[in-house]
């Protein structure tokens, strides 16, 4: 998902870039005041950490082979502010040390991965995490948030792409969402076998210092608040998105966009039968999220027998 | 182990290398938007900057080779992104540019990064104001990775040796182990690398 430079306008790297810029400044302010001394050099090694996990490949079918992209997993081991910066330390030595990702385009590359990839997955794996109990909920809430991350990612990164007139929204949109939200099953795998694992050596590490008390909420009322969330996140999403950025490529002036429209090669999401395609789209969002829950509740039963619980640090 | 996957040809004694980082910093910055706006009515722009960069490599005295393979170990990625203009009107055009553009500004980069040592990159950014914590985190990050990166290819190894497998299930739990083996060993070593920084007068 790195992009390279000459893909993004100058205007979108730009912005992209000043909200990095300040998110990271915010984020800094607010370690500023958390953060111990000893944190210091932790945040350094796990920013290391990252770096060297992304090197190790799982094999997938046909030769082919996956990383780990690393921010929810941050975010669960460190919290969702340094996780932000030790994202954006990985991109920014894999752009000067290796020429990965663009240096124009390290802003945007910093929003999706870093800014967006660690404050969605922190989020959602903290909303989700009360759903569970112990390591089975912390793993189910991650491998969920670890495939949200990604998807959010994705659509951010389309989204720039789009605004860049590089590619039109109405293709790029759909292409990376349904592609990475296969990858995200992937990241969701590996970030709930890496959890375990650390867990099986220290468990103090897994939860990111986190106070462990674990309130039972009932599954249903919780999921149903999700489900419901999320619909009226996915319809904008999904659906009114790509119309809003034909809406501001008309605005600035961007030239071809009626051919575009008309000749988009891929049909947009939809569940057959039903009229409304912004009902549609919402529903085909909500049933590929609440699908993912349910993955990540299987992955969180499978991985973790019953009766190894985390143990809660006094 | 060697290790010049990072760094290798970034202390050359040669004009490139010679120059102040910011000067280098400003001139690739520069290529790079230049690049982001350039049109295809522009192509003498992108000859001047062709011609530039090739001056630029064969000054700096690092092995073309080198760079060249460092070019097309990136080029995929630029390659793949390009073809989503294909499905633009006038897309054989817009794919040329796209492509053209982005090989330059990654061309610039590649020369960039290694004719400035990390070091001196890290002085820019802190003299750029960036946070001191985000400097921090990357001075330990360049001064670890290598570790880390031999760490996990032990790791790598001694798995390799004793569970020798095709199951890609088990290789995924295996490698996963692995990394969770990495992380709880980067975090015991920051734990003795505080120590030692706070030995030395180091405050945060």
């Amino acid at each position: 998902m790195h992009v390279p430079d000459g893909f993004l306008s100058l205007q979108t790297a730009v912005g992209a870039a000043a909200i990095s810029a300040v998110v990271v400044g915010e984020c800094v302010r607010r370690l500023h005041r958390t953060l111990e001394p000893r944190q210091v050099p932790l945040m350094g090694l796990a920013a290391t950490f990252v770096f060297a996990a992304q090197m190790l490949n799982f094999p997938v079918a046909g030769g082919t082979s996956g990383h780990l992209l690393g921010a929810t997993l941050a975010a669960v081991l460190l919290g969702p502010a340094a996780a932000v910066l030790v994202m954006i330390a990985v991109l920014v030595v894999q752009c000067l040390v290796f020429a990965d990702g663009g240096l124009l385009a390290l802003g945007a590359n910093a929003l999706n991965m870093a800014v967006i990839g660690s404050l969605a997955g922190g989020g959602i794996y903290r909303l989700v995490r009360r759903l569970g109990v112990g390591l089975r909920g912390t793993v189910t809430a991650a491998a969920f948030a670890a495939w949200c991350s990604v998807l959010l990612a994705a659509t951010a990164c389309a989204v720039e792409l789009a605004l860049s007139d590089t590619a039109p929204a109405r293709l790029v949109l759909p292409a990376m969402i349904g592609v990475h939200a296969v990858i995200g099953l992937g990241e969701a795998v590996i970030t709930a076998l890496v959890l375990v694992s650390i867990a099986a050596i220290r468990p103090e590490l897994v939860g990111g210092g986190e106070p462990t008390t674990h309130r039972r909420t009932s599954l249903v009322p919780g999921g149903l608040l999700l489900a419901l969330a999320l619909a009226a996140l996915g319809a904008p999403f999904a659906s009114s998105l790509p119309d809003g950025l034909e809406w501001v490529a008309t605005r600035f002036g961007f030239e071809h966009r009626a051919v575009a429209t008309a000749g988009a090669p891929l049909p947009d999401y939809a569940v057959p039968g039903i009229g409304s395609p912004l009902l549609a789209t919402a529903l085909a969002g909500v049933a590929g999220t609440l699908l993912m829950l349910g993955v990540s509740y299987l992955l969180g039963r499978l991985l973790v027998p019953s009766g190894r619980r985390q143990r809660s640090e006094t | 182990m060697r290790h010049d996957f990072l760094d290798r040809y970034s202390r050359l004694a040669s004009p490139v290398h010679a120059l102040p980082a910011w000067l280098k910093a400003l001139a690739t910055l520069t290529l790079v938007m230049a690049m982001a706006v350039a049109r295809p009515s522009w192509w003498p722009a992108l000859v001047v900057a062709t011609a530039l960069l090739v001056a630029g490599a064969w000054l700096s005295r690092i092995p073309a080779g080198f760079l060249l393979r460092r070019l097309l170990l990136l080029e995929p990625v630029v390659v793949v992104v390009a073809t989503l203009a294909l499905w633009q009107p006038d897309g054989g055009m817009r794919f040329a540019l796209l492509v053209a553009r982005s090989t330059l500004s990654l061309a610039a980069l590649i020369l960039f990064t290694n004719t400035t040592p990390f070091g001196e990159v890290l002085e820019l950014l802190r003299r750029c104001r960036v946070p001191s914590l985000l400097v921090t985190v990357l001075a330990l990050m360049y001064r670890y990775v290598f570790v880390l990166v031999d760490e996990a290819a032990r790791l790598q190894r001694a798995r390799a040796s004793r569970a020798f497998s095709r199951s890609a299930a088990r290789s995924w739990r295996s490698v996963a182990s692995g990394a969770g083996q990495l992380f709880v060993r980067s975090s015991e070593r920051a734990e003795r690398v505080f120590t030692a920084m706070c030995a030395r007068g180091w405050r945060p």
